[in-house]
């Protein structure tokens, strides 16, 4: 039973007074509660949301409870869970917004506060935070046109349509290119053309002669000043992702172009320089170190909500600010500037969770969600199971929507172990609640998730997981790929993200016995980023499996065993 | 209009690919001494031993390599080598844990400017040097690349 408006207000009004959210003492109860009301600062404001991956309606979203940081990356932001993140960052517990940033009693507040995002109530906010900042522009960090089975199943037409009518002005892209370079370029040209809407990237060059593909940044004027926006694609798109369905782009991460981007857009007058970066945050972190002249990076991809910006001190002495901005369109940044004698003097910002009950919905992008998702209706709102557990996936190791997957791929594959990404997408299920087709989606949908049997050997398994957990534990950012461990099942190991590439991974068993390194296992997987390949596709096997067994009791997600995180406040166990 | 585009248009894609690979066996003929024991070598010392008659160099900052720090593809991965020193003699471009670690040589002569641009070959992550040898010192700057099998990301 969700809380009424008013309830959710009165508990906002004692965070209000515990410092955290910004409500100034008004007259108004009803203001000084309400999250959303505060003073706008300055001239210049900027709001960024990002990694939304299509969840047009409102959703949950477990934060996690491992995300480790090792090397000097220990102890430090996005890598704080639970209650190291609430003390870091002065949220009080149990509040809305400890339910926001952190996995805490997260059924118990799920309940009480509901589901976040949603394009109807973002819209709202958006709109209400644009007509007390006139000239505000909005930047979307990319992640938008994947994640739903309507974007998969409309080539990602629902969400340009719900981008165009939420105002985007400025976005980069990741998943976007998963649906191929031509049908990328097509709405480029048509779609945001038509409205002015800008597709920014200065690290996608052509494979040959290395000639940039997009513009790389766009000068903006805001109350009279000039605000140049750079966009940084996802770095490492044809690596991670099938590099077939790009094969004349390069990307990386290019910091030194970057640089010569920033110093251009300065000579061009720009007086205020922001990067809407898809790197992942310690790759941000790190660039913020190593390229000046940047004001802020606004960030995505590895799905950090960060409640408030990391200063970082750049090679010319000034500072960065960096932003991230969370995922599945549960967060919106707001970036307030005062800009004075060509440059920023001070700033305010915030990271506002969208509360589905506290912000009203917005009629005309309500109506739109609905005509997208008319057609699929009956298909969509399939109930395939009920669930007992609470379902998830974001976490550094399997969470138990993954685990669900790892099972139904056995199963169905009838292989004793199983491989599913490390996707940081993909919404939760609350006890009690029947498992939709929908969900599943959410957890599933791309354009190259065909399953797959392959024999292979235990040392080309013992590989694969040190090149996975090299991509995610490198002691050197720009090293990471940004997504979590791949998601194993059957297979019993451990691990120490301490330790180098080759020597993180060890004890390898399969029914108790060790993994012979010489042996042929059959292994069920998919998302093959070598090769188009014909089949069966993920969510038909996983929505197989949910109807076989109509209830998901107790589900034990299969974790290694961890060696070197002790006392390593990115881990509650 | 891009460059790629440029030579879609005109047609001319096609012969500059023949051009190229034809230009990549003209080395071996017209350079009289190729070094086959060099690029034969087995090791980043051997090598360097067979090309400069030693391997005892000093990192320098005056040289520049733009490389990617993950690989997108093992077979072609673009290398860029900068030199900003005087009277530059020859570039070389080492693979530690190549097969044949050498991938490189190139001799610069008089009145040219110390850069190149090239695709080497790596089968596994590896250091990358470039080697130059200026006013006859033995200088290099070293990066990792890193070669990994992919997916799973984001």
């Amino acid at each position: 039973m969700s809380f009424s408006r008013r309830e959710f207000l009165q508990v906002m009004g004692a965070a209000a007074v515990a410092g955290l959210v910004p409500g100034t003492l008004r007259a108004s109860q009803h203001s000084a509660n309400n999250p959303y009301d505060f003073a706008k600062f300055g001239n210049v404001s900027l709001m960024h949301y990002t990694d939304c991956h299509a969840q047009l309606n409102p959703i949950y979203f477990r934060e996690p409870h491992i995300n480790l940081g090792i090397a000097d990356m220990f102890g430090n932001p996005p890598h704080l869970v639970g209650e190291y993140l609430l003390k870091h960052f002065g949220i009080p517990a149990n509040s809305p917004e400890a339910y926001a940033f952190s996995y805490l009693n997260f059924v118990e507040a799920a309940e009480k506060y509901g589901r976040v995002g949603g394009f109807a109530h973002l819209k709202s906010l958006v709109d209400q935070l644009r007509a007390e900042r006139p000239g505000a522009l909005l930047l979307d960090g990319g992640d938008t046109w994947q994640g739903s089975a309507t974007s998969l199943w409309t080539n990602a037409q629902d969400m340009v349509d719900a981008q165009i009518k939420l105002g985007v002005n400025v976005m980069t892209a990741h998943w976007e290119f998963t649906y191929g370079a031509e049908r990328v370029q097509e709405i480029i040209e048509n779609d945001l053309a038509n409205v002015g809407l800008e597709f920014v990237a200065q690290n996608v060059r052509d494979t040959d002669f290395e000639d940039p593909v997009f513009p790389a940044y766009v000068i903006r004027e805001i109350n009279g000043h000039a605000i140049a926006i750079i966009g940084q694609a996802f770095p490492y798109t044809p690596i991670a992702n099938p590099r077939y369905m790009i094969p004349e782009w390069s990307f990386g991460i290019r910091d030194m172009e970057m640089q010569e981007r920033v110093n251009e857009a300065r000579d061009e007058g720009a007086e205020v320089v922001i990067v809407l970066s898809h790197n992942g945050m310690d790759v941000d972190l790190k660039m913020a170190s190593r390229v000046s002249g940047i004001d802020a990076i606004m960030g995505g991809h590895t799905h950090d909500g960060v409640p408030q910006p990391i200063h970082i001190k750049n090679p010319d002495g000034d500072h960065t600010m960096v932003i991230n901005s969370g995922s599945n369109s549960k967060f919106l940044s707001v970036l307030d500037l005062d800009v004075q004698d060509g440059k920023v003097q001070d700033f305010r910002y915030k990271l506002l969770p969208v509360f589905s009950e506290l912000l009203p919905a917005d009629a005309e992008m309500t109506a739109y969600i609905q005509s997208v998702r008319e057609p699929y209706e009956q298909q969509l709102n399939e109930q395939l199971a009920v669930t007992e557990a609470t379902l998830y996936r974001r976490g550094n190791f399997n969470g138990t929507f993954d685990q669900v997957i790892c099972d139904a791929l056995m199963q169905e594959l009838n292989a004793p172990i199983a491989f599913s990404p490390g996707f940081r997408w993909g919404v939760s299920v609350l006890p009690g609640q029947p498992i939709t087709f929908d969900e599943v989606m959410t957890q599933t949908a791309i354009t190259y998730g065909t399953v797959t049997r392959n024999e292979l050997s235990g040392e080309q398994i013992k590989t694969i997981l040190e090149d996975v957990a090299d991509n995610l534990f490198n002691t050197d950012p720009y090293y990471q790929q940004g997504g979590d461990m791949v998601r194993v099942g059957g297979l019993n190991y451990s691990l120490d993200p301490t330790q180098r590439i080759g020597s993180r991974i060890s004890e390898m068993e399969l029914d108790g016995q060790p993994l012979d390194a010489n042996k042929n296992y059959p292994v069920g997987g998919w998302a093959s980023v070598a090769a188009p390949l014909e089949g069966k596709q993920i969510w038909e096997v996983v929505s197989d499996y949910l109807r076989d067994k109509k209830v998901i009791r107790d589900v034990e997600p299969n974790l290694p065993k961890l060696k070197g995180v002790e006392n390593n406040p990115g881990i509650v166990l | 209009m891009k460059r790629r585009e440029f030579l879609r248009k005109v047609g001319f894609a096609g012969v500059i690919a023949a051009a190229v690979s034809a230009g990549l066996s003209l080395p071996k003929r017209a350079w009289a001494a190729w070094n086959q024991q060099a690029f034969r070598s087995k090791t980043t010392s051997e090598a360097l031993n067979q090309v400069h008659g030693s391997e005892s160099m000093i990192d320098s900052d005056k040289i520049f390599m733009k490389a990617p720090d993950i690989a997108e593809n093992g077979a072609v991965v673009p290398i860029t080598i900068q030199a900003d020193l005087p009277n530059v003699e020859s570039i070389s471009l080492l693979v530690d844990e190549n097969p044949n670690p050498l991938a490189a040589h190139y001799q610069v002569g008089k009145g040219l400017r110390p850069y190149v641009s090239t695709r080497i070959k790596m089968g596994k992550t590896s250091a990358v040097h470039a080697v130059v040898k200026a006013d006859g010192h033995l200088m290099k700057a070293t990066k990792e690349i890193k070669v990994t099998i992919g997916g799973c990301g984001g």
